[in-house]
């Protein structure tokens, strides 16, 4: 496998990983975008910013979040021993907040008393609401109409944080259609207004500033699996929406050459119906929200309506820098159907205790594919990237159960 | 030859002010489109602004949101609506024809495709909302040398080098996003568009359309009195989507000749 010197080193200076990335905004946001690009160059060479943001990872957020060896789920499985890294454990239940720390410290760096947010789970959106409430700022969520139906709980919650959720109701009425209407705002309040992208995704430099608050995951790994295990995995495994905890554990893997790095897409009811949200899978590269990378299109170039059980994986496009790592060949991207993550989700409550959320679910069941054609030693590292509390009603409904 | 160059021209000798409104390709059905386009130069525009419907139109307000909702639900393309733009190049040989629209559609086409077939419909300009000038230095290569105007986006944002920058890449005329917001919004601030356009018309030797928020003659003639164009466009969609049915021609061609005589007359006195 070739990989390139410099693959730590993405993207270049005009936000490029490959030919992936950039910079595709309307003019309206280039100078908020141009902002936002030196105030983030000096804030991440800035210690002083780099240890708030450690203490309140550490403090608030409670990492590092520890890496636990599923040892029962192993052996039912029989091959591989399965390691799980706890980003479920984390404050507000998943990996999301990392990042909501940084750009919320620094939107407060630049003076910027009002963020907004768009969600799809809610996940991104809980997290957005509670560093603003934590730092004392407004908060607007926007979210699909669709998604506020189908995520209830997470919605009063985020008003629970005093955030304002906006509903969203034009095209699809779910992420894609919350992160249109979070950019409408942006341009809008681009004086006072400080966007936080949830994954990624987006203008440079959010994929890379994403990115650069989830690497945490990842560092930590490289510590805690030597550790705990002996030595590094022999594969980290990740779901893959728009890709921030998988990049967040990957990137510190990127040089070590013998870690397989799989990315796990949704396939919904199975890639063949065009029922699923596997833009890596299956999708065409295009420009969307900013950025160039694969889509889910029809061959007019329009994006297409995705599914997935999980609405947090339910996105037709991809970080750049995925894109990026597929077509490099330094990582692999497999998709997980509907009912392959339902089972996964069943099996850790039942043999670990721990109920893991829908998309981390997509992660564990493909682990449960390959442990079996691996030998005992084999070791593979899976994200958990949060907890799936907020998915009860999904599966207790796929269950055929009411409350 | 693009036409734009020309018209501008031609209008400065007559010491008036170009009209550009804007409609959605294939708003409210496939069918209505050449009939509304005939509506709009029978009214006064001197350039059409024709929409490509995208599924995630980012820039724009509610307004043109439903327009693009309305044609995508009919089918609508880019392939139909170059279609639509030759059919109005066999009638109507004299008014510039602007494309404007997302990159996705563009690049699904194929870039090096749609320059020629955008030529060959005689589509004289293209304004792609999502791509600013450097990160498409190949695309606005194509258009050039196809004889396209490849248009491009300024913002009360942008600063004086950016400014400059940008009027590098275009030709035909640049168009000023008149406020901070999205296409139909409700904040147009004119004493700040009449504070800075001038200074953008002297910096960039060439024509400049100002846009989004202009929806009667007094501000389409405020605003004619610094730019050289007025772009007018989720007021005539509302126009569009208010008048009953069949009569949505009539319509447009009355609120445009409105503001087209205010916009002449303003300028003059």
């Amino acid at each position: 496998m070739q990989i390139p010197d410099n693959s730590r080193e993405l993207p270049d200076d005009r936000g490029y990983f490959g030919k992936f990335g950039g910079i595709f905004a309307a003019e309206t946001l280039i100078s908020a975008i141009e902002e936002l690009r030196l105030a983030y160059e000096a804030a991440r060479s800035d210690p002083v910013f780099r240890a708030e943001y450690e203490y309140e990872l550490k403090h608030y957020v409670g990492r590092p979040s520890p890496i636990y060896h599923a040892k029962r789920w192993s052996e039912v499985l029989g091959g591989a021993q399965i390691y799980l890294k706890r980003e479920d454990l984390n404050h507000t239940g998943a990996h999301k907040v990392n990042n909501c720390i940084g750009q919320a410290l620094l939107a407060r760096r630049m003076g910027k008393p009002r963020v907004i947010a768009e969600t799809g789970a809610g996940q991104h959106g809980v997290a957005s609401a509670t560093v603003a409430a934590r730092y004392g700022m407004e908060c607007v969520v926007y979210m699909g109409s669709e998604d506020i139906e189908r995520q209830a709980a997470n919605v009063y919650r985020m008003k629970l944080l005093g955030a304002k959720v906006v509903p969203v109701e034009s095209g699809s009425k779910t992420l894609k259609d919350a992160l249109n209407e979070a950019m409408r705002d942006w341009v809008t309040n681009v004086g006072n207004t400080f966007y936080i992208i949830g994954t990624v995704a987006g203008p440079h430099p959010y994929p890379m500033m994403v990115r650069d608050f989830q690497k945490i995951i990842g560092e930590e790994c490289l510590t805690q699996m030597p550790e705990l295990a002996g030595r590094q995995p022999d594969a980290v495994i990740a779901c893959v929406g728009g890709g921030s905890n998988a990049m967040g554990i990957f990137h510190p893997y990127l040089p070590h050459a013998d870690v397989r790095l799989i990315g796990v897409e949704a396939a919904g009811y199975g890639i063949e119906t065009g029922k699923h949200a596997a833009s890596l899978a299956a999708g065409r590269v295009g420009v969307l929200h900013g950025n160039r990378t694969y889509l889910l299109q029809d061959a007019n170039g329009q994006i297409i309506e995705t599914h997935s059980i999980s609405a947090g994986l339910d996105y037709p496009g991809v970080g750049p820098e995925h894109a990026w790592l597929k077509d490099s060949g330094r990582a692999e991207y497999v998709a997980i159907t509907d009912d392959e993550a339902l089972r996964a989700f069943h099996d850790l409550c039942k043999y670990e205790g721990i109920i893991p959320a829908l998309e981390s679910s997509h992660a564990l069941a493909h682990a449960a594919k390959l442990a079996p054609t691996l030998a005992e030693d084999k070791v593979l590292l899976v994200n958990l990237s949060g907890r799936g509390d907020k998915d009860m009603h999904t599966v207790a409904e796929k269950s055929g159960i009411q409350f | 030859m693009s036409r734009i160059p020309a018209t501008f021209a031609r209008l400065k000798a007559q010491g008036r002010k170009a009209l550009i409104p804007f409609i959605t390709a294939g708003d409210p059905e496939p069918g209505a489109t050449l009939p509304l386009m005939r509506a709009l130069v029978a009214g006064g525009a001197d350039i059409i602004e024709l929409g490509v419907p995208f599924s995630d139109p980012m820039a724009d307000g509610p307004t043109i949101q439903r327009a693009s909702e309305r044609a995508l639900s009919y089918g609508m393309s880019l392939r139909t609506v170059l279609a639509l733009a030759a059919q109005f190049r066999k009638e109507d040989a004299a008014t510039p024809l602007v494309l404007m629209g997302y990159a996705n559609p563009i690049e699904a086409f194929g870039i090096a495709e749609f320059a020629a077939a955008a030529a060959a419909a005689g589509v004289d300009g293209v304004l792609v909302v999502d791509y600013p000038p450097e990160q498409c230095g190949e695309f606005t290569a194509l258009l050039k040398r196809h004889a396209l105007d490849p248009i491009f986006l300024l913002a009360p944002t942008s600063t004086e080098k950016r400014c400059a920058e940008v009027a590098q890449a275009g030709s035909g005329y640049i168009y000023y996003v008149a406020l901070k917001g999205v296409t139909g919004a409700s904040n147009l601030d004119l004493d700040e568009v009449s504070r800075r356009i001038p200074a953008i018309r002297q910096k960039i030797g060439m024509p400049v359309g100002v846009g989004f928020g202009i929806r009667d003659g007094v501000s389409a003639a405020r605003v004619a009195a610094v730019a050289d164009a007025v772009v007018i466009g989720s007021r005539i969609i509302e126009e569009i989507e208010q008048a009953p049915s069949g009569q949505a021609p009539q319509r447009v061609t009355a609120l445009l000749a409105g503001i087209r005589k205010a916009m002449d007359e303003g300028v003059k006195s």
